[in-house]
């Protein structure tokens, strides 16, 4: 990982931003997807894949790759715009999302697209796959990290809290949980459907080093991975409280923009609002 | 007669004949695999004794994980390890794995092609006095119809260990489901054992006339069917007895060059008739070559407890049974 100097908070940001646009392009085109986790998710999808991972788009099967686990795969369109600009396939493929004979599944499935490292979906399973990766590179003593994006809904889920406890008693600090704390699942606002709070002490409990971000604050996501790969005795779980749809005001905090695309009127509004948000960013660095 | 290029126990027939649970073969299976291959892995969900995992457990203790009562947790780790160039076999009862872990199993390793294999112990009914909470009857028939997954049920511990081996070698997700008790050596060390290939275990007197019926089994309560099949040559019927031990990819080509002698057929398995064997053998010859079948096996009902050969009488799969449905299916050849 290089140094996080300004100018390079700055392209991330710019980066991000560029990054829900084409999430509201890419939406639109497919007629059907999520669209409030993954704005949420473009600020640490780009500092992971344009900042801290070691990886090579050119060379996906890479050993030593550093592995992301995305386990709520219903936000893959962030995943598939993110990876396409980090150059893993051409950016106008994700004009196919969703579409017959397309390589960028509904939900990610390995080996169809270049950079996804599982097949996920269903919740609740992708922090155990992270788990079988971790113990892989231990038995095989190799130094690469692996990187697990979970939802704060799946939490529901018995499976996910198996691989918690599991993690926990193992020791697993080659593997870093990044839980995206958005507060909203499909029926509702996560507190009401199933409170998860306190969720700090959940994580505690099961031995577990926690660390509470602004998942929007690039320079925060950044010092916590530093952090976590500095923790040796235990593995680390950034909680970053995220705004669902972030950037676009009318899907910001709303949960009934968890599971559905915005129509032609809507995704107008979002760009234009979004274009707005980019200008405000380079001027806010210059 | 026993098919004597299969070099099979001369000792079948005798009344002290061997018994070994055929989970014995898993933990022997598991043993050898690991002193080849060092990227087998086991994991096991709290039962490692009993599906006899632990022999591989105290000699390689750094590729074994004790995952606790969690087999949802036991399949996705795995699956995590199967696509990380690891080949993990994971063991519990087959109620719990492949029963409660159906929807992990199918997406994170039969979907994501993760080269795991899932075994099941304790499968069928003769799991005894534990009774119909911890007997699986449905677990092949959740594994044949998961594209990707291949199924395996061995006779006995020997050719169990054959199939574990086999399992290791070959690429992609398998399942091989035992049974907790003894049960009689069919086979031999020299017995082939090739995956996707049915052995003909039994031939009327004169091979290829008074091939009446074919029963076509798999596991254990093919010993049943050989009992049934020479009792049955006393009434001047000849059987074909074909262990199918591998339900999927199956052997159309022996089964179907079987049944073209015979034309009716009996179906044997501890499990549900609908989704197992049977099921298989019946879609097979719909398709390609129609005739009456009898399908010995659980009709639609769970067990309960009592002794093994209780069970297998009151639910209809000892050697009586297997007599009777083919005298039955006799009658119905045209």
């Amino acid at each position: 990982m290089s140094e996080l100097h300004d100018k390079k908070i700055e392209y991330l940001e710019v980066t991000a931003n560029r990054i829900r646009e084409l999430i509201i392009d890419t939406l639109l085109e497919a007629g059907s997807g999520h669209s409030a986790g993954p704005l949420g998710m473009a600020d640490i999808f780009t500092a992971l894949y344009f900042h801290v991972l070691n990886h090579n788009p050119k060379k996906p099967q890479w050993l030593d790759r550093d592995r992301v686990v995305l386990s709520n795969g219903h936000i893959c369109p962030v995943q598939y715009v993110t990876l396409a600009l980090a150059g893993y396939f051409p950016v106008e493929e994700l004009k196919t999302l969703r579409k017959l004979n397309t390589r960028l599944q509904g939900h990610p499935h390995r080996g169809a697209l270049p950079g996804v490292e599982t097949t996920s979906g269903p919740l609740g399973s992708g922090l155990s796959q992270a788990i079988g990766m971790a113990l892989a590179a231990k038995l095989d003593k190799k130094k690469y990290r692996i990187y697990c994006i979970a939802s704060d809904g799946e939490h529901d889920e018995g499976n996910f809290w198996e691989a918690v406890m599991f993690a926990g008693k193992n020791k697993l600090n080659n593997l870093t949980l990044i839980v995206d704390r958005n507060n909203i699942q499909i029926d509702g606002y996560t507190e009401d459907i199933m409170p998860l709070e306190p969720f700090r002490e959940k994580y505690e409990a099961f031995r577990w080093n926690v660390l509470t971000i602004d998942g929007h604050n690039i320079r925060d996501f950044v010092d916590a991975i530093n952090e976590a790969k500095a923790i040796y005795e235990k593995p680390t779980v950034v909680i970053a409280h995220t705004i669902p749809g972030k950037g676009v005001s009318f899907m910001e905090g709303d949960y009934v923009w968890h599971g559905k695309p915005p129509n032609k009127e809507e995704a107008k509004k979002a760009l234009s609002e979004l274009r707005t948000l980019g200008r405000r960013i380079e001027s806010e660095h210059q | 007669m026993l098919n004597e290029q299969l070099k099979l126990n001369q000792k079948i027939f005798d009344k002290d004949v061997e018994m070994k649970p055929t989970r014995d073969g898993y933990g022997e299976g598991l043993v050898i695999l690991g002193e080849e291959n060092q990227n087998v892995v086991v994991l096991s969900a709290d039962l490692t004794e009993s599906t006899r995992a632990e022999g591989f457990a105290k000699k390689f203790p750094e590729r074994f994980f004790e995952i606790g009562v969690a087999e949802q947790n036991m399949a996705t780790i795995a699956a995590g390890l199967g696509i990380s160039g690891k080949i993990p076999f994971i063991s519990s009862y087959a109620v719990f794995s492949p029963g409660r872990n159906y929807e992990q199993i199918r997406t994170t390793i039969a979907y994501n092609d993760s080269n795991v294999k899932i075994a099941g112990a304790h499968a069928g009914i003769s799991v005894g006095p534990d009774g119909a909470t911890h007997q699986a009857t449905e677990d092949m028939a959740i594994m044949r119809v998961i594209p990707n997954m291949k199924v395996i049920c061995p006779c006995d511990s020997i050719e169990t260990r054959k199939a574990i081996i086999a399992a290791g070698k070959m690429w992609g997700p398998v399942y091989v489901r035992f049974g907790r008790e003894k049960s009689p050596i069919i086979t031999t060390n020299e017995t082939p054992f090739i995956p996707g290939k049915a052995e003909i275990l039994w031939n009327p007197p004169i091979d290829g006339k008074k091939a009446d019926v074919a029963i076509i089994g798999c596991g254990m309560l093919l010993y049943n069917a050989l009992i049934a099949a020479k009792e049955l040559e006393k009434e001047n019927i000849g059987t074909v007895v074909i262990n199918s031990h591998t339900l999927k990819p199956l052997d159309e080509k022996t089964i179907l060059a079987t049944v073209d002698k015979t034309k009716a057929v009996v179906t044997v398995e501890e499990h549900q008739v609908a989704g197992g064997l049977g099921s298989a053998i019946a879609e097979l010859l719909a398709k390609k070559l129609p005739a009456p079948i009898e399908f010995i096996g659980m009709q639609n009902t769970f067990g309960e407890s009592g002794k093994p050969n209780e069970l297998i009488q009151k639910y209809s799969m000892d050697v009586e049974s297997i007599k009777n449905a083919v005298r039955k299916v006799l009658k119905r050849k045209r």
